[in-house]
């Protein structure tokens, strides 16, 4: 399906340079003399590269087959991260390129967004937070609640995160995924 | 239905109609005549990127229609009042474009243009700054000509540049397939996706445009000795404001921006519509020296109620319409 420059609209998933791309900051352009473009903030899905891109208002651009699913979490296989559709129990593997940092979060069981393109993953989002359980730090120091400072601890996940220096190996801690930061105790 | 309610706020209705006051009173004051000509007319602007849009006529209901167009603006109506000798006069009302939809566009659209005997562009430029610093409670505007907004936002000097290079700059900025060769269009687009957007700083009347991008206004040398065209536009938070011309009145040079504009559009593939003769009569009749301009007003109220988008200050939009 191709879409012409007044189709162009956020969210839209398009072709460009052979690989899949979506519209964020879709706008239109008309000098009152001048010819109408449609100018957008281009993301390409495979690669990460944001970039402008305007359109004449008779050009036209080819529509990807890209699509977002929720999918739960199953397990890691030593090359592919498995996941599965809850309703369908459609399973899909993805390689740590589509995974990318995610990898980080990533909790068996938990539900996370996956892209597909062609019925096939490039992408894995996982929800702005996620809970996860200390497996290696420093033991803790008592009652030291209210001062500063901090120390490293692994999760399961095994991803390294800042902590505050009482939390014990065990703990559960809420993490906030876009910044990678320590938000609380779960 | 439940999207009867209006896009704009009540309140907001209320200071659209508080600015119209303000607008006919300035006017008033300065003894400008306000008009209103047909919206509808059997000939379409010629201007090849402006596309009218057309409307079947029938003389009874079982008769073939007569094609129709609803004005782009009503310049050419005014000007042939002038020609009739009405004195300086102002039109605001409902104008209409094709294809125009977007944070900054509806379709139809309210339009101030006026036109006033012996001012030339820089008259008028300061009639127009009286009028939107008196709407906008804004301080003195800058004047700056193209060629000098080239230079200071882009460093290029439009008198070397060669159209390739100008292609290049423009593709730094943001990626676009265009006709190599056609300057014009990477001057428009450079600044309506570059330049534009850096005008936000400080309102700014362009003056001085290139010969190649006149419309309606005389064509003049410059200091430099370059032909340029009397035509000016204002930019407030970088948005495009207003448009105005030392009017051309040579009836023969107007046959042949005409004729030149309806050759554009074929050589682009856009429709070819009934060009306006009875312009070219009125000038041959005699068009005062003057100066014209015309004002989105949608826009200024935008700018007045520092509104996101034209649907917060117009009742209704194309969609709701």
């Amino acid at each position: 399906m191709a879409y012409s420059a007044n189709q162009l609209k956020n969210g839209l998933k398009v072709m460009l340079e052979g690989d899949p791309c979506t519209m964020q900051d879709v706008e239109f352009v008309k000098p009152g003399k001048g010819q109408a473009f449609t100018r957008v903030k281009m993301r390409n899905l495979m690669t990460g590269r944001v970039w402008e891109r305007t359109f004449k208002s008779n050009e036209s651009v080819e529509g990807a087959d890209v699509m977002d699913r929720d999918m739960e979490y199953l397990y890691f296989d030593g090359e592919l991260y498995h996941f599965m559709v809850p309703v369908t129990f459609e399973q899909y593997g993805a390689d740590a390129t589509a995974v990318g940092d995610a990898a980080k979060w990533l909790k068996e069981n938990d539900v996370c967004m996956v892209t597909l393109w062609n019925d096939n993953p490039i992408a894995v989002t996982v929800g702005n937070f996620v809970e996860l359980e200390v497996t290696e730090t420093d033991p803790g120091i008592k009652g030291d609640t209210a001062q500063g400072g901090s120390k490293p601890a692994t999760l399961a996940t095994g991803a390294v995160v800042k902590v505050p220096l009482f939390i014990e190996q065990g703990d559960i801690l809420k993490i906030d995924t876009r910044s990678g930061e320590y938000v609380s105790r779960a | 239905m439940s999207d009867w309610k209006p896009t704009a706020s009540v309140e907001n209705l209320h200071k659209r109609a508080a600015i119209f006051a303000d607008i006919r009173r300035y006017f008033a004051e300065q003894q400008v005549l306000e008009v209103d000509t047909a919206v509808l007319s059997q000939c379409a602007v010629s201007d090849p990127f402006i596309d009218s849009l057309d409307v079947a006529f029938r003389g009874h209901p079982d008769a073939s229609a007569e094609m129709c167009y609803l004005q782009t603006s009503p310049e050419y109506a005014m000007k042939r009042l002038l020609a009739a000798g009405s004195g300086s006069i102002y039109q605001m009302g409902k104008v209409f474009r094709n294809g125009e939809e977007g944070r900054y566009h509806n379709p139809e659209f309210t339009m101030l243009e006026w036109y006033r005997l012996g001012f030339d562009d820089k008259n008028l430029m300061d009639d127009v700054e009286r009028l939107v610093r008196l709407v906008l409670g804004i301080g003195p505007i800058r004047r700056c000509t193209y060629a000098e907004i080239f230079m200071e936002k882009l460093e290029v000097d439009l008198q070397e540049i060669s159209t390739a290079q100008l292609a290049d700059v423009m593709r730094q900025h943001v990626e676009v397939n265009m006709d190599p060769d056609d300057r014009d269009g990477w001057l428009n687009l450079l600044m309506s996706h570059v330049i534009e957007p850096l005008l936000k700083e400080e309102p700014v009347f362009i003056t001085d445009y290139p010969a190649s991008q006149s419309a309606l206004a005389r064509i003049k040398t410059n200091t430099d000795g370059q032909l340029t065209a009397s035509r000016f536009e204002l930019f407030v938070n970088g948005i495009e404001l207003a448009n105005g011309y030392h009017e051309l009145t040579d009836p023969t040079e107007q046959q042949h921006r005409l004729e030149a504009d309806q050759r554009s559009r074929k050589q682009l593939g856009l429709p070819q519509r009934p060009l306006e003769q009875r312009l070219v009569s009125a000038l041959a009749g005699g068009l005062p020296d003057c100066a014209g301009v015309a004002l989105g007003v949608d826009r200024l109220i935008m700018l007045a109620l520092q509104a996101e988008h034209i649907e917060e200050v117009i009742p209704f939009t194309f969609r709701n319409a």
